[in-house]
């Protein structure tokens, strides 16, 4: 009879109990230049809720509810790729087949505050595509064959390896079920564009409520200037790598030349 | 300290980079080559993308040349009639070498085109300076060697359109060194070489130049297909990075002032011995990465790049 009650109990607080999480970032600006290293980016926000939520929260904690937990997405630009296999052909290791996938980010991160398969159900993974399985699903089923399966967890292992796809399973931090943050780490080698963040709110393994914001990532300096140059105009950055070609190349001989004579 | 590289796209270790550059530098100081054959493998091993490394390898191979072109031009040893030959077939040569290397890379082979490219020609000129050398060196051992020939008639001397080289002091058809000429630009094309380890063989043993123009007249002729080289690939495959190869090119020079003071000091015989089992060394290391399983049977390329 106590435990009917309290199911009940349940049941009726948990609509009101949507809490709503705001976030922010350290930096929404990340510059590519020459001594780029990679960046590390501070996540925070708090969950708010009103004096409502918070009583009915009360009650539910007494009943022995289950608290927040928060996930953080960070995503780079999609780009299409092709994943390649190699086998054996006349003894030698070659590729042999190819899978093309339209559009899978540049960079994934997944950052939760728990065990991400503990605090989120499948179901919700699914629809809001969170995990980087789910992200890149459309690719994965592809033509719906085994093979489009196992090319499609080559990517994942590949990426994760190269650290671009990140699981980092409590690396948010929660406070008191109001403050959170979380510290993740940009590689060196990032793609432009614009990395969306997405937080989400989870309570009992459902997305409660959601925050979206972005990351720019864009090459700056000499960097961007060349990058620039070599794609407007080709022709002239085959010149000017020409021309450091020969300056360098003659220029520290003849240097070299000057010095033994004295 | 990391650089980033903005063509490749990839964070690289400052040193590193200069570390390749200084000791390829060295060797091409000692031995009088390029460098391009050992570059551009290095390169793909820091995990620099393939089309880059090619594109950037042969423009390094100007920077490394040009010094060396100079000094031959004072000295007079450059035969300009012969290296003009070579080089309109090395135009046509590296012209085809682009579309093939953009074909390749489109049907995903470009990197085993690229390793089997190193692997047959790297053995064979290797297999022959060995070979070569080692009997020289046998010779000197031996006082009293036999006097050689001028230069031996072979095939070479019967086909039509003859011309005069007066530097060389030959009198042959043009076909020959147009199509030596179109090989080495295929070459620096599709793996970023110089290719005058394929280059230097062929005009002494083909086309039965004196010693003394070779290497002049090689080089006078890699500088200007490598230059044509780099600029087609930064054209049709936005590929080369200033940035990386002003690295390579930095500790290149450096490495090369003491390359060429240890070539002084060892005798020609030796150095090509080392230059040989060197050739043969890299020849090897590629074939063992094609025979054996690699850890990883897949990779991931990204489109509309490279």
């Amino acid at each position: 009879m106590r435990a009917l009650w309290l199911v009940l109990l349940l049941l009726v607080a948990l609509p009101a109990r949507a809490g709503e999480i705001v976030g922010a970032l350290s930096q929404n600006r990340v510059a590519l230049t020459a001594s780029f290293s990679g960046s590390e980016i501070l996540i925070f926000g708090a969950i708010r809720r009103t004096a409502e939520d918070l009583l009915a929260e009360a009650e539910a904690e007494a009943a022995g509810g289950v608290d927040y937990d928060v996930i953080i997405v960070i995503e780079g630009p999609r780009q299409p790729i092709a994943v390649w296999r190699k086998d054996r052909r006349a003894g030698i290791w070659m590729n042999v087949d190819s899978v093309t996938m339209a559009s899978v980010p540049s960079f994934y991160a997944v950052a939760t505050s728990g065990p991400l398969n503990q605090i989120l159900s499948p179901e919700a993974d699914a629809a809001y595509r969170i995990s980087a399985r789910q992200a890149i699903r459309a690719e994965q089923v592809g033509d719906g064959s085994p093979q489009a399966l196992l090319f499609a967890e080559a990517l994942l292992r590949i990426r994760e390896r190269s650290a671009h796809y990140m699981a980092l399973d409590r690396f948010v931090h929660l406070d008191r079920d109001i403050l959170f943050r979380a510290n993740v780490r940009l590689p060196a080698n990032l793609t432009e564009g614009a990395y969306t963040t997405r937080m989400y709110l989870v309570q009992d393994g459902e997305v409660v409520n959601q925050f979206r914001t972005a990351i720019f990532v864009r090459k700056d300096g000499l960097e961007r200037w060349l990058h620039e140059l070599a794609y407007e105009q080709p022709l002239l950055y085959g010149f000017l790598a020409l021309a450091i070609a020969i300056v360098a190349g003659w220029g520290a001989s003849a240097l070299f030349r000057l010095i033994r004579q004295q | 300290m990391l650089v980033y590289l903005p063509i490749a796209e990839v964070s690289t270790n400052l040193f590193t980079l200069l570390g390749v550059g200084a000791g390829v530098g060295m060797l091409s100081g000692m031995f009088g080559v390029g460098g391009g054959f050992l570059i551009t493998p290095l390169l793909f091993f820091i995990g620099i993308p393939p089309a880059v490394a090619v594109a950037t390898g042969a423009n390094q191979v100007v920077a490394s040349s040009i010094s060396g072109v100079l000094a031959h031009l004072r000295r007079k040893t450059v035969d300009l009639k012969m290296g003009t030959v070579l080089l309109i077939g090395g135009l046509i040569g590296s012209s085809l070498g682009i579309i093939v290397f953009r074909w390749l890379s489109a049907l995903g082979q470009i990197d085993l085109a690229v390793q089997l490219s190193y692997v047959i020609f790297l053995g064979i000129v290797g297999g022959l300076m060995l070979q070569e050398s080692l009997r020289a060196w046998y010779r000197t051992k031996k006082s009293g060697s036999p006097r050689r020939k001028l230069h031996q008639h072979t095939w070479v001397h019967a086909l039509p359109f003859k011309m005069k080289f007066r530097v060389s002091g030959l009198y042959i058809s043009v076909i020959p060194p147009l199509l030596v000429g179109a090989a080495v630009g295929v070459l620096s094309a599709v793996m970023g070489v110089g290719g005058g380890f394929i280059m230097v063989p062929a005009m002494i043993y083909l086309l039965g130049m004196p010693t003394k123009v070779v290497v002049g007249t090689s080089l006078f002729q890699i500088i200007f297909t490598t230059a044509y080289t780099t600029v087609m690939h930064a054209v049709t495959g936005h590929s080369v990075d200033v940035m990386l190869a002003f690295f390579l090119i930095l500790g290149g020079v450096i490495g090369a002032q003491f390359g060429t003071q240890i070539g002084t000091r060892l005798k020609a015989e030796q150095l090509r011995i080392l230059l040989a089992l060197l050739v043969i060394l890299v020849c090897l290391k590629v074939a063992t990465d094609l025979l054996i399983r690699p850890d990883e049977l897949y990779s991931v390329r990204v489109l509309g790049g490279f």
